[in-house]
């Protein structure tokens, strides 16, 4: 579960990095998502920050990777919000479909939610949407197409540059 | 410098489409001293070209164009826009292929003798038998370099076969090696032998994987008597009165309409495309489509009865390292009707990288039991199912009644149900190979749906009656002495064997057909 503190105007990035110490943790300042611990910070310019708060955790419970930091769920989302800058119908979905699901969260809203079950529960309610099969959709490339990624999960990616695996373990397995 | 031929050059013969039918028989008319236009619908990206990145290769080098579907086949849910996943580029889909390269058994030719008539299945016995092809096939495999043929030795496996191969040793499989594969173990052909890279199927920057791109086509382009002109899309095929045809339109690289005239045409743009073309030719005199007196035209799709399993261990087996498909299992592909099902197929190696696996694992899944999968990528090893499927009359392609590309030509459907018989088939291969990973100590087994169709065959087939299918013996057109079909759209029936030697091979033996004919001006 990521805690969001909803940032004050003009919360200076000492206290954000300071606010981080406590542990990993989303904050939003301005028009931003930002994540002091690892320092990295989102800007959104259509949505609201509040929603791309949302998105990132709702992303994670799509694909729970334990491993896979913030940053990369944060990194998968943010095209919803270059989408959402070109097309207004497009806005309206993302943002209608983040209300919806703080809606059917209950008063503590999605992140309110301490158990991903919890939220799971509530995602399976809006799983025939357009609006979480775009969300859905689009992670499927975004997040697992991202380079930076691909050593947690053991993959080696492009070998033609190192000469293959002809002289590098493509058949060096040992415990059969 | 290429030869350009003129776009009035009647004495041509007007090859559509580049891979393993049209590129090889272009470059053996070629070298026969006829003069030949190959017209591609893609690009020319030579080797050196390709990357080793699934989504950006994809970009690259695949077939994108809108095609629709339906039908109950789960592609039809899952990638609704994306029946195949074949390849628009120089070398059409020898550049993604991945190599296998098996000859067809005896009965597969046979299938109606053999299986007898089966309820909802079009079965019906080639026009050819296996002696008639075996001297095709071992000039394919000359040409293609294929491992275990001709003196060269196997590939060396990699981890995923080992992980194969141990498992076929527990279950009593006796036919388990890797493979017949058209991939150099030698340098030969003046091109490298594999150095194990993976991404087989993202085009072999090595060129040690046979491409049409970089044999058959430069070969027959420094003889003079060949031309390759990319990004011309074929649109239609025009006839005389007197139904011969004479001349091809395409799209050039500017989306302007071109007309190259022919002596002959032969079509090879894949199962899904050649048929399209054929449907969209129609005319006062053929209304139904060229060469489709039949009906066939468009019909008994197939796309083999595929599906993979994955498994996770315990232990890493880093299944993506070396080549992907050196590894087979044989002992299913023979005609045993105790199974419950006719006809066979075969199990080989698979792997696809992590953001393809993604995609393709089960697609739509989420949530954790999707993602404990992938959570243990590097312990993963795969294999893919091939078996033959059974032609039916509604798996069809067809023309879309209102979407047009962007040439104005109608886009394809493609229709496709289950047969009883692939499902069976389906299932057992699923339970066979979870059987064989559980005895090497897999902890978690994935029965995994068919990707994209990769395997197009049947929708022109080859008949001994014209009233059965579209072209005879030779890939002629039983309607239009010089029109033929070069591609697995020829196949009377899929056999369990992945389809490109056998693309080759009638290639080659068209070849030889067309060049007496046009030495004997009977076309």
């Amino acid at each position: 579960m990521v805690t969001i503190y909803d940032g004050k105007p003009g919360l200076s990035r000492r206290e954000l990095l300071k606010r981080g110490g406590i542990g990993a943790l989303l904050v939003i300042s301005g028009s931003a998502v930002i994540s002091p611990e690892h320092a990295w910070g989102l800007e959104t310019s259509a949505l609201k920050p509040e929603t791309m708060a949302t998105l990132i955790q709702m992303a994670r419970d799509i694909y729970p990777h334990d491993q896979v930091p913030d940053k990369y769920y944060a990194i998968a989302v943010k095209g919803h919000d270059e989408q959402a800058g070109k097309d207004a119908a497009y806005k309206t979905m993302i943002e209608d479909g983040i209300a919806d699901l703080d809606k059917k969260s209950g008063d503590g809203g999605y992140r309110g939610l301490g158990w991903e079950e919890q939220r799971v529960a509530v995602l399976k309610q809006i799983e025939a949407t357009p609006f979480f099969q775009a969300i859905r959709g689009g992670l499927v490339v975004s997040l697992y197409n991202q380079k930076e990624v691909w050593p947690i999960f053991g993959y080696e990616g492009e070998s033609f540059s190192k000469g293959g695996y002809i002289a590098r373990g493509f058949n060096d397995i040992e415990w059969l | 410098m290429a030869t350009a031929f003129d776009l009035n050059n009647d004495g041509v013969v007007v090859i559509i489409g580049s891979g393993a039918g049209g590129g090889t028989l272009g470059n053996e008319l070629a070298q026969k001293g006829v003069d030949v236009v190959i017209l591609e619908a893609g690009a020319r990206h030579e080797y050196e070209e390709f990357v080793n990145d699934e989504w950006d290769s994809f970009t690259q080098l695949a077939w994108k164009d809108k095609r629709t579907t339906s039908g109950d086949w789960r592609v039809a849910k899952d990638f609704p826009n994306l029946p195949a996943w074949i390849v628009k580029s120089v070398g059409g889909s020898t550049t993604h292929w991945a190599g296998a390269s098996l000859r067809f058994q005896e009965h597969e030719f046979k299938t109606l003798s053999t299986y007898g008539k089966l309820e909802g299945a079009n079965l019906l016995d080639w026009p050819i038998t296996l002696a008639e092809m075996e001297p095709y096939y071992a000039k394919a495999e000359a040409k293609m370099g294929v491992t275990g043929t001709n003196d060269w030795p196997r590939l060396p496996g990699n981890n995923n076969f080992k992980v194969l191969k141990a498992g076929a040793d527990k279950l009593g499989y006796k036919e388990c090696h890797t493979g017949n594969m058209a991939i150099n173990s030698v340098e030969r052909d003046d091109r490298l032998s594999c150095q194990q890279t993976g991404f087989c199927f993202q085009g072999c920057k090595w060129g040690a994987k046979w491409s049409t791109l970089y044999t058959e086509i430069p070969k027959g382009e420094a003889t003079g008597h060949l031309e390759v002109r990319p990004n011309a899309m074929a649109i239609k095929i025009n006839h005389d009165a007197s139904g011969k045809v004479t001349g091809v339109v395409y799209a050039d690289k500017d989306g302007k309409l071109q007309e190259q005239k022919a002596r002959i045409v032969a079509v090879a743009g894949n199962s899904i495309e050649s048929p399209r073309l054929l449907l969209n030719s129609s005319s006062g005199k053929f209304p139904d489509g060229l060469a489709n007196s039949s009906g066939q035209v468009g019909k008994n799709y197939m796309r083999h009865t595929t599906g993979s399993v994955y498994a996770i261990f315990d232990k890493p087996v880093h299944m993506y390292r070396g080549t992907t498909m050196a590894g087979i299992i044989r002992d299913e592909a023979r005609h045993d009707p105790s199974r419950g099902f006719v006809g066979g197929y075969e199990f080989e190696t698979l792997s696809l990288g992590l953001p393809f696996m993604a995609a393709f694992l089960d697609p739509g899944a989420w949530g954790r039991s999707f993602t404990t999968a992938l959570d243990h990528y590097d312990h993963m090893a795969g294999l893919w199912i091939v078996g033959e499927d059974m032609p039916r009359a509604e798996n069809r392609i067809t023309l879309h009644a209102d979407m047009m590309d962007e040439h104005g030509m109608p886009i394809a459907d493609v229709h496709f149900d289950d047969h009883p018989n692939d499902t069976a088939m389906r299932n057992h291969a699923y339970k066979q190979a979870s059987a064989l990973y559980a005895a090497v100590g897999a902890t978690r087994t994935f029965p995994t749906p068919p990707y994209p169709s990769t395997h197009n065959l049947g929708t022109n087939r080859m008949s001994e009656k014209a009233a059965d299918g579209v072209v005879n013996k030779h890939g002629q057109t039983h309607d239009i002495k010089n029109l033929f079909v070069s591609d697995g759209s020829q196949f009377t029936t899929g056999a369990a064997e992945n389809p490109t030697l056998t693309i080759v091979s009638l290639a080659i033996r068209q070849a030889d057909y067309i060049a007496a004919q046009m030495s004997a001006k009977t076309i």
